[in-house]
């Protein structure tokens, strides 16, 4: 028996799955997808310190930790659902922690661009229909979001663009990666010089080729005249724009430039922009606290309200500074994915691992406590990259407890603990 | 030796592990780094060989591949292996210099590490 | 739970009691007659010589959803001031850009217990509920939008006015919406291709249709549904000096339909729809004529958009405007074109008294409030694009007081003495009359049987004031009339007590209105229409919409 299935890896967030119960495997989704919805090792039982415990003992001793903690640090986020993240956001409001999640080492420097500049963005099923120019910007769908050129950006076909031979599309990195190789145009930056590329378009753009270099961050000047004329004579042009941007130097400030470049041909004509936000639900897991409590992402509540400050406040931060005396750590693996210098940190602190998988986090964790799968086992709504609201489904039980169970009776306890 | 500019990132191999980072899998899929032909050649290496990289945050024995890059670029997976040379400042934003740091690579014998091992030295 | 509010001055101008002496008995969390409260059994709230009313319903604020949120993200200078701290209830911040929490706690505190989001973008329905789900205290529902929707404007062009019914119902369904709302019919549609709609007769690219022919073509179905709320538009060419001219025209559209229950047409926020002059230096107020045509019919309501001196965010489906608007104020801007269904824009703002064109934008909101029957204006801000909720207390008392319009008037710029005729206005509204605007005149619109009155058989949301009716003299105590409004003595909400003496004590949560009208159509004759025209959306016709149980409290109307 087939169902349809809503994918939930990437930011693609591809709705047209297809998994078949019987035989655990899926249809249609791409190799990352397939990984998604293919059997693995899962954590076996919650644990706390490797033994063996029930949920309510686990979820006990995680409510303790988080308790007696002056300041926790609650991250993660991106791999879960938005009824689970607002519990999240209750839960470091009662605890007084840090709240942070995975865009603080991925998309965060677009947010700060889009409190700079805000962001002139349209959803994927617009650049499916109009597109006629589409930039990949320092990223790689077809190695992050394999399904994103076929669904919306590359031979995606819509109501002004009948085909692939209709649309342009270029790629500009620093190397010459594998959408590189489906592109019409490919222009190689040097590393860390995206800032003056932009620079150097959008004075070309506004008229004024002559203050133009002849080379730009390793491109010629024709190269850019070109890239600029082709833009500027789009009908409805995107860039799509990925880490290139925001892990390399200048971070916010190359994306501020860009989205200042997009402002400048809508002048002219119609241009979007859009972050490929990585995870399913990494677009949620900054919505949901904006809506709660007015911010994306590092967030303080030690003083019983929200504060805002990247520089204090992101997880990477607060463990290099030591500012934080426990962690819980829900779908995500920072001890993978942060630099060992605050890697060092969740080697020393209490650790509260919620997941479904062992990962190199489980391996530091005190509390471990194993969670339901969302898209398969469990259901409820995740943010696609372009901020569009898309149910992810629950295809098979399962005696796992979800994230929103988990958290409900963390919540519950620690209101017991606090009095 | 050679000197490269590193950048980290996400591969398929990689993230179709993502989620099994204690497996073989993961580990073929983030322990090695990429470079140019040339940079490869200037190296003495041979496929499955191993290199040092060095940063001024860290090093970090890989495995060492070729692959279509310009001379003097280097690429690593995202995951434990990058962490240990990337640049962890975050100039106030909160994101860590994933891409972009200046590194230095040399022919080794020394073994790649685990995860496991990766984790137990920090 | 029985409640007795012994002794209160009731104001209650749906069902003619104006400025009596009642006592009200709740049970159940609805009003009832005396003789179904068994009285040694209730709690008795002790309302001598204060006003009772209904509690609020605010008919036009963007509350929920979207842009809303990204109104958020991008001014995190607006999210800074702290208002209180967590403790019982949530930590509650932003300056006129709130979070939702705060939302909630604020209408509360002002005695406000409806609350309805304005524009919900089709395809985000959901994110729009799960925002409405995160604000605590008032009911609520969404109204999705309709002018810039590939099907509406197919249909409009062929002149199908079945399907045009059959999509409606079908759209209301998916998105648990609760009317139709429009927004610069066929003008955001234009905007994919860079241009406009500003005139009614302006071709649509792609579609042979007109603004005219859309607005039109919807209260045809609207009527025709006979759903509880009408037509609810949001002008073409909004924000532009001269656009009075539009709206007059738009106005017009309304002759011949008639509805015995409500209006057929509710046009919103006119206040940026009343500009005379040519161009911003020489800009002047319409406000009189829009008056005088809205007047003149008796099926067309309107609310105000009063803005509000202090800092303000612009967002609204309107993109083009959106886009215009940052290149008048080189501000920050963000843009959301979406699917096929319409877009968004936002940008912060902030209106200054000694600002001449600020000046005239408040002056003409204020001349609406005034010189239009209170049986068709309604107060609101457009909340956050005029200024926040928290200020209908400033605007009632406004409107009431000639005393406190000329104190103000010497703090704004002399510019308004030329180009409005503000100060020239003597009409001083009375209190039941700003409660009508605020309570059972927006329930009316919107078609909500118990809302907005007091009468037995109403839900039991209840506003309490510090103030005698019959001593206070709203032209010269101002002040009081300014500050009792902002905190209620009491807000009961469904028969809770939820505030008491402007403090909460209380967290409930509101149920979500949506109305389903699918009776009245055959969904087959659509079907086809949608199968084929789904391949321009990016995510599946199955995956479209939004189901009840992912909604906390809903609560559907069936027509």
């Amino acid at each position: 028996m087939e169902v349809n299935v809503v994918c939930t890896f990437c930011g693609s967030v591809c709705d047209d799955g297809l998994f078949d119960v019987e035989k655990f495997r899926s249809k249609r989704l791409c190799k990352l997808g397939s990984s998604k919805f293919s059997k693995k090792e899962r954590i076996k039982s919650p644990m706390i310190d490797g033994k063996e415990v029930s949920y309510e003992e686990a979820i006990a001793k995680a409510a303790e930790i988080l308790v007696n903690a002056k300041r926790p640090l609650l991250y993660g986020w991106a791999s879960t659902v938005n009824e689970a993240i607002r519990l999240g956001i209750i839960l470091t409001e009662k605890v007084r922690g840090v709240y942070d999640q995975c865009a603080s080492v991925c998309h965060a420097p677009s947010i700060l661009a889009v409190i700079e500049e805000g962001l002139p963005a349209g959803t994927l099923g617009c650049i499916k229909n109009r597109a006629d120019v589409v930039v990949f910007w320092g990223c790689n769908p077809m190695e992050a979001h394999p399904r994103h050129g076929m669904r919306y950006s590359i031979s995606a076909k819509g109501l002004l663009v009948k085909d692939r031979k209709a649309r342009k599309v270029i790629v500009v990195d620093v190397r010459e990666t594998r959408t590189a190789r489906q592109a019409d145009m490919f222009v190689q930056v040097k590393p860390g010089y995206d800032y003056l590329v932009f620079s150097a378009l959008r004075a070309i753009i506004a008229g004024n080729a002559d203050v133009v270099p002849d080379e730009v961050g390793g491109v010629s000047k024709d190269k850019l005249i070109e890239l600029a004329e082709t833009m500027k004579n789009a009908k409805y042009g995107a860039v799509f724009y990925g880490l290139g941007l925001t892990q390399s130097r200048g971070r916010d400030r190359n994306v501020e430039n860009a989205i200042k470049l997009i402002q400048l041909l809508n002048r002219y004509t119609r241009w979007v922009i859009l972050p490929m936000r990585g995870h399913y639900n990494v677009t949620g897991a900054g919505e949901v606290p904006a809506w709660e409590c007015g911010y994306q992402y590092a967030i303080d509540f030690s003083r019983g309200y929200p504060r805002f400050y990247p520089n204090e406040f992101s997880a990477v931060e607060v463990l290099k500074r030591g500012d934080c005396d426990a962690a819980l750590i829900i779908a995500s693996d920072p001890v993978a994915h942060f630099p060992k210098e605050a890697v060092k940190k969740l080697k020393e602190i209490p650790v509260i691992q919620i997941d479904p998988f062992p990962n190199m986090t489980t391996l530091v964790a005190n509390v471990v406590i194993p969670s339901a799968i969302y898209g398969l086992e469990a259901e409820g709504t995740a943010y696609r990259m372009d901020v569009i609201p898309i149910r992810v489904k629950k295809v098979i039980d399962t005696e796992y407890w979800s994230d929103e169970k988990i958290l409900e009776e963390l919540i519950k306890k620690v209101d017991e603990l606090m009095g | 030796m050679v000197d490269v500019v590193l950048i980290t990132g996400r591969t398929l191999d990689q993230g179709a592990t993502v989620e099994e980072k204690l497996t073989e899998e993961y580990f073929k899929a983030v322990s090695y780094i990429e470079l140019s032909e040339e940079d490869f050649k200037a190296l003495g290496l041979q496929e499955g060989d191993r290199v040092k990289v060095k940063t001024d945050f860290g090093e970090v024995v890989v495995f060492a591949k070729k692959a279509n890059l310009p001379k003097g670029l280097a690429f690593i997976p995202m995951g434990p292996y990058a962490n240990q040379v990337v640049d962890p400042s975050t100039d106030g934003t909160g994101m860590p210099q994933f891409k972009g740091v200046k590194a230095v690579v040399e022919k080794t014998d020394e073994a790649v590490r685990s995860v496991k091992e990766l984790l137990e030295a920090i | 739970m029985m409640l007795h509010i012994k002794n209160g001055i009731v104001i209650d101008p749906k069902n003619k009691v104006i400025k009596e002496k009642m006592d009200i008995f709740v049970k159940d969390g609805k009003i009832v007659e005396e003789s179904e409260i068994k009285k040694d059994e209730c709690k008795v709230i002790d309302a001598t010589n204060k006003l009772v009313v209904a509690g609020g319903v605010d008919m036009h604020a963007h509350i929920a959803g979207s842009k809303i949120n990204t109104g958020r993200t991008m001014r995190p200078e607006e999210m800074r001031p702290v208002r209180s701290k967590a403790n019982k209830f949530r930590a509650t911040v932003g300056r006129t850009l709130l979070t939702a929490p705060t939302i909630g706690y604020e209408y509360a505190k002002m005695g406000y217990t409806t609350a309805f989001e304005a524009a919900q973008p089709p395809i985000g329905a959901l994110h729009t509920h799960e925002e409405l789900d995160s604000i605590p205290m008032v009911d609520k529902a969404a109204l999705p939008v309709f002018g810039n929707w590939h099907f509406v404007l197919k249909y409009v062009a062929e002149k199908d006015l079945e399907k045009l019914k059959t999509f409606i119902a079908w759209a209301l369904e998916r998105t648990k919406g609760y009317g139709v709302k429009v927004v610069n019919p066929g003008g955001v549609e234009a905007w994919m291709y860079g241009k406009n709609c500003r005139n009614l007769d302006d071709e649509v690219p792609g579609f042979n249709v007109t603004p005219r022919e859309i607005i039109t073509s919807l209260i045809k179905a609207v009527e025709e549904l006979r759903l509880t709320h009408c037509v609810h538009l949001h002008c073409n060419n909004l924000g532009n000096p001269g656009n009075y001219q539009t709206t007059v025209e738009t106005i017009k559209l309304a002759n011949g339909f008639k509805n015995d229950k409500r209006p057929v047409l509710h046009i919103t926020h006119v206040q940026f729809n009343a500009y005379a002059g040519t161009s911003w230096r020489d800009v002047k107020s319409g406000a009189e004529e829009i008056a005088k045509v809205v007047n003149k019919m008796d099926n067309v309501t309107i609310d105000m958009g009063q803005p509000i001196f202090g800092t303000a965010t612009a967002m609204t489906g309107d993109a083009p405007f959106q886009f215009t608007l940052h290149r008048l104020l080189g501000a920050k801007w963000s843009n959301k074109d979406s699917e096929v269904e319409g877009g968004a824009g936002i940008v912060p703002l902030v209106y200054l008294p000694k600002n001449p064109v600020h000046a005239v934008q408040w002056a003409i909101g204020l001349e609406l409030g005034l010189l239009i029957d209170s049986d068709k204006v309604v107060i609101t801000t457009d909340y956050p694009n005029g200024g926040p909720f928290t200020e209908y207390p400033y605007i009632m008392a406004m409107l009431m007081s000639k005393k406190m319009r000329e104190k103000e008037l010497e703090r704004v710029s002399p510019y308004v003495q030329k180009a409005t005729n503000l100060p020239a206005i003597d009409t001083e509204k009375t209190l039941e009359e700003v409660i009508h605007m605020t309570r059972d005149l927006p329930a009316k619109i919107l078609g909500l049987e118990d809302k907005g009155h007091l009468g037995v058989g109403a839900d039991a949301d209840i506003a309490i004031y510090d103030i005698n009716p019959l001593e206070i003299d709203p032209s010269n105590d101002y002040e009081l009339i300014n500050k009792a409004f902002r905190r209620a003595m009491y807000t009961i909400k469904g028969g809770e007590i939820i505030v008491k003496d402007g403090e909460l004590v209380k967290e409930v949560w509101g149920k979500t209105y949506w109305v389903d009208v699918r009776g009245k159509v055959e969904l087959e004759a659509i079907k086809a229409d949608l199968e084929d025209y789904f391949k321009y959306y990016s995510i599946e016709l199955q995956n479209y919409g939004v189901e009840e149980r992912w909604i906390r409290m809903p609560e559907k109307i069936v027509l």
